[in-house]
């Protein structure tokens, strides 16, 4: 087997820049959680149904297993890690996680997280069909989902109230 | 959405049944939580599998040269190897030749079961390494089919066992044959439960690191399984004490089937063999195909016997389960029902013939409910075709034969008592949430639009507090009936309050539980309670997360150490109050005396004199404020009776649903309109928790019910290893859900809690396949088997009556 060159790659992972060699095999998602050590973004299908591993690629929601690192050349990530406005808080959408117990074992959280904090950037106020739109692609086997749409729901509602619910 | 409205459940309790943000929270969304495949030492390497391209063969040769010679490479092992170092994992019933090791040598027994393990300094190169290897196999015949498995003559999985039929029992529980000879009318049916499983979304990582100077074996992996670390221990030929499981890792979902005892040994073995941390993390496919977590694969015939009132009489079923080509423990996924078999009704005589049989197929796993599901799901079946029969509207039917609330405890024909209940309340509930009428109207609009729909009706019992009787029942040579579970808390020199449990969490909120627990007794902020998840060497003994019964047992044993804490705690105070303790009033910060509250004596006081004041103790008192309880299951401690009767788990819940759904006659896509559960699990320590799990069970008998199905071809070819085969329920099938509370306590439990870790899921599948039966009876059509696929009701459309039942 021939030797794998490695290649240097530039980052932007929660606002700070990264600069690692990496392999081009290596998908984005065992970038982020084994070279960045982030291991909020979890791995559970590996081929693009789960949603676990879903990040904010330039602003959109993708699933960091689908693409490989290399291919993050140059661009801006966000992953669960970063979603707290500061260290110690939580954003209003972990709040309302928390709160509305929107997740049981944690493992598709930081996935959902990055669902609903993309479609909140987008939608502000989301009604519950545009919720289950958003989060379809991302699959969680506690929950059943009703209270990850109360949680968006009250996210949503605590600033202005949604005038569609 | 949920709604409670019963008067007793807003009773006299500080902390326990209040909305509370569990504990555990926190760290998973801001992704701090520590799963096993986040565990990262140094030196680790990587473990790919090689499996098994066909359902049955001898290996004749594995030639590995050119793994070895790549780069990064550590070893390879085969199962020649292993089996020699290694003592085999047995059947939970009375059958040793059918034995089982992690790799399988020389025969294999099912498509994708583990050949060679490839061990290497990335995962990458473990699976570049994997492709090299070279398996010869000579290919033998197999058996797919589980009433095939049956005949004579047919293929044996295991040669040695000389047959496929690994457990067979006929139980007879009152007279049955007289029984249904004098009902006015019986029924026969047959109904088939496919093989799904829970399906987790995190698949099964371990991490094992073995240590010469210490002697110690130390293992992080996704695991909710009893006696996880003995079995570790025998199977690696290690004294218990050299196996350090590390119960503080987060399990991502489990529901059942996190046993990974094969995982373990194999990783366990390599680490110990090379002296290196090893990883292993299941990939998708590995996990669907030979992770051997897939679920009951159940075939039921039943005949029931009722009279023209509807009052039902006798029930005769035989249930055929299809468990693969191995066994743990799922052969008593068939004896958990047992506990359960007649459903909330007051059916009086019963027969169930249980058969586990071995195919050449994906071993079973225990999978939520511990096979009470499938037997619902055949139970209220038969309900609905009773009512059919009669002409009775299901509903009706179910109220003429639920036992009611004044005939607790009510002794079930197989021995068991079941504790409290008021099921026609509880079916009332969901019905009035529902608003009964309206759904009919609504479903007789939609039949008039062109649609197929349909309501579904179910009612079924949730047994909780799992004890281990299907043990000695299935298995004589087994007399466990200790099924205990422990909890130690200590009050610090600073005041604050540390739990330690015994066990992993999959989500259960056991933290949660424990400091909501502690609060209640101790009157202390349960926020400023910490509870920590000790390693199997420090551990007080559990059975784990299992059978719902968490609630109840871990809920029970934390209640029972602060209990003895509080009982510490006056005693001292008594002491320096010069008072008797039952003159005394413990209150949040303060004991005192109840005739003259300025005599009184500080919590911190009591603390620190309990730890730094030996001269103010009373005699014979230990210093230190630590206890530990450690609580047998209530109604535990019995072995079965010769007849097969057996008091089962101790505490039963209950669940109705109501559904309304219509089906697109020209495609076969079911659409749900309406989803209400009634729900008791008695007095809810953790509402949010509760709604959370039963919301969640739902959704997974949905997708059991219309969805999910590990698929094999006649070639016993894997089908579904892909969640693009295998499909699972997301939000959008998924409706809204509304849950209907009530409680009925349960005497047996320190504050009536019952369990709950398997609600919804052990009524939902049963309902919705109501509800697609209602729709289909407009066109004289139905279907008898799961999952209720578009495909599988679009053919019972076009054959208007179905009577196929899919492999």
């Amino acid at each position: 087997m021939a030797q794998i060159n490695s290649y240097t790659i530039t980052i932007e992972v929660n606002g700070q820049s990264v600069t690692k060699m990496v392999e081009p095999r290596i998908s984005l998602v065992d970038f982020i959680r084994e070279e960045l050590r982030l291991t909020g973004t979890h791995v559970g299908c590996e081929h693009g149904i789960c949603g676990a591993c879903s990040i904010l690629l330039n602003g959109d929601p993708v699933r960091s297993c689908c693409m490989f690192a290399i291919q993050a050349n140059g661009m801006r990530i966000t992953t669960v890690e970063g979603l707290a406005p500061e260290r110690g808080q939580l954003s209003k959408i972990q709040d309302a996680f928390c709160e509305k117990h929107a997740l049981q074992c944690g493992f598709c959280t930081p996935g959902m997280l990055i669902a609903c904090q993309a479609l909140i950037n987008k939608i502000p106020q989301p009604n519950e069909t545009q919720i289950r739109a958003a989060i379809g692609g991302n699959l969680c086997r506690c929950t059943g989902y009703q209270q990850i749409v109360d949680a968006v729901l009250f996210a949503t509602k605590i600033s202005s109230p949604n005038p569609e619910q | 959405m949920s709604q409670s409205d019963t008067p007793n459940e807003k009773q006299q309790f500080t902390y326990i049944g209040k909305h509370r943000r569990a504990v555990e929270h926190r760290r998973f969304v801001v992704g701090a939580g520590n799963f096993a495949g986040d565990i990262q030492l140094p030196g680790m390497c990587h473990v790919a599998i090689v499996a098994s391209p066909y359902p049955s063969a001898q290996i004749i040769k594995i030639d590995a040269q050119a793994a070895l010679a790549l780069p990064g490479v550590v070893t390879v092992l085969t199962g020649e190897e292993l089996c020699q170092q290694i003592e085999p994992i047995l059947p939970g019933v009375d059958a040793p030749s059918v034995q089982r090791f992690p790799l399988a040598y020389p025969i294999i027994r099912y498509s994708g079961e583990w050949v060679v393990a490839v061990v290497a300094q990335s995962r990458a190169i473990a699976e570049d390494a994997a492709e090299l290897i070279q398996v010869q196999y000579a290919e033998l015949p197999f058996v797919i089919d589980p009433e095939k498995a049956l005949q004579t003559g047919t293929h044996l999985v295991h040669q040695i066992a000389k047959t496929n039929l690994i457990f067979d029992r006929q139980f007879v529980w009152g007279p049955v044959d007289q029984d249904l000879a004098n009902c006015a009318h019986t029924i026969n049916y047959r109904v088939r439960w496919a093989r799904s499983s829970t399906v987790p979304i995190e698949t099964f990582a371990v991490v094992c690191d073995w240590q010469d100077a210490t002697q110690i074996l130390d293992v992080w992996a996704s695991i909710q399984m009893p006696k996880f670390p003995d079995q570790l221990a025998k199977a690696l030929r290690l004294p218990n004490n050299s196996v350090r499981v590390h119960f503080d890792i987060d399990v991502g979902g489990s529901y059942g089937v996190k046993r990974g005892l094969k995982h373990t040994i194999l990783v366990a073995y390599l680490a110990k063999k090379l002296h290196r941390p090893i990883r292993f993390i299941e990939d998708r496919l590995e996990n669907m195909r030979g992770g051997d977590m897939q679920g009951p694969d159940r075939i039921f015939e039943v005949t029931m016997g009722f009279e023209n009132d509807g009052e039902i009489r006798s029930m005769k079923m035989h249930a055929i389960d299809d468990i693969g080509a191995y066994a743990g423990r799922t052969p008593l996924q068939l004896g958990k029902p047992v506990g359960a078999i007649c459903g909330p009704y007051r059916i009086q005589s019963v027969a169930y013939h249980a058969q586990a049989v071995l195919t050449n197929k994906t071993p079973q796993e225990a999978v939520r409910g511990f096979g009470q599901a499938p037997t619902n799901y055949a139970i209220e079946t038969g309900i609905d075709l009773v009512a059919r029969f009669l002409k009775m509207s299901r509903i009706d039917l179910r109220k003429r034969n639920l036992i009611a609330n004044n005939e607790f405890p009510y002794l079930i024909p197989s021995g068991t008592h079941y504790d409290s209940g008021d099921y026609a309340a509880v079916l009332d509930k969901a019905l009035k949430s529902a608003s009964i009428e309206d759904l009919h109207q609504q479903r007789d609009d939609l039949r008039k639009s062109g649609e197929l729909a349909g309501i579904g009706i179910s009612t079924c019992l949730e047994p909780s507090g799992g004890n281990s009787a299907f043990e000695p029942l299935f298995n004589p040579k087994n007399e466990t009936t200790t099924w205990m579970e422990s909890c130690l808390v200590r009050i610090d020199l600073g005041g604050t309050i540390t739990a330690i449990m015994g066990t992993s969490s999959s989500g259960q909120a056991h933290e949660t539980l424990v400091s909501t627990v502690i609060a209640e007794i101790l009157l202390q902020d349960p926020e400023t309670i910490r509870v920590i998840h000790s390693d199997s060497l420090n551990a007080l003994p559990s059975n784990s997360p299992v059978g719902s019964r968490m609630a109840i047992m871990l809920g029970g044993a934390a209640a029972g150490a602060a209990k003895k804490l509080k009982q510490q705690l006056l005693a001292i105070a008594a002491y320096q109050l010069q008072k008797n303790p039952n003159d005394l009033v413990y209150s949040a910060n303060r004991i005192y005396d109840h005739t003259n509250q300025n005599n009184q004596i500080s919590w911190s006081t009591l603390v620190e004199i309990a730890h730094r004041k030996f001269h103010l103790l009373p005699a014979n008192m230990e210093p230190g404020l630590q206890e530990k309880f450690v609580w047998e299951v209530p109604t535990g401690g019995q072995l079965p009776s010769t007849d097969g009767k057996v008091q089962m788990y101790p505490c039963h819940s209950f669940e109705s649903h109501v559904v309304l759904l219509s089906i697109d006659p020209k495609t076969g896509k079911v659409k749900i309109h309406r989803y209400v559960c009634g729900h008791d699990c008695g007095v809810m320590i953790s509402p949010d928790v509760v709604h959370g799990m039963t919301y969640g069970g739902i959704a997974h008998g949905l997708g059991a019910a219309l969805m999910e199905k590990f698929a094999f071809s006649p070639e016993g070819q894997f089908l579904s290893g892909t969640f693009m085969d295998y499909l699972l329920p997301s939000a959008t099938e998924v409706p809204g859900i509304t849950i209907v509370d009530h409680c009925t306590p349960s005497p047996l439990t320190e504050f009536g809690q019952k369990g709950s870790g398997e609600a919804g899921y052990l009524g939902s599948p049963a309902a919705i396949a109501s509800a697609i039966n209602d729709a289909l009876a407009t066109i004289q059509a139905s279907i008898n088997y799961l999952p209720m696929t578009p495909n599988a009701i679009w053919n019972a459309i076009q054959d208007k009556n179905s009577t196929k039942i899919s492999n």
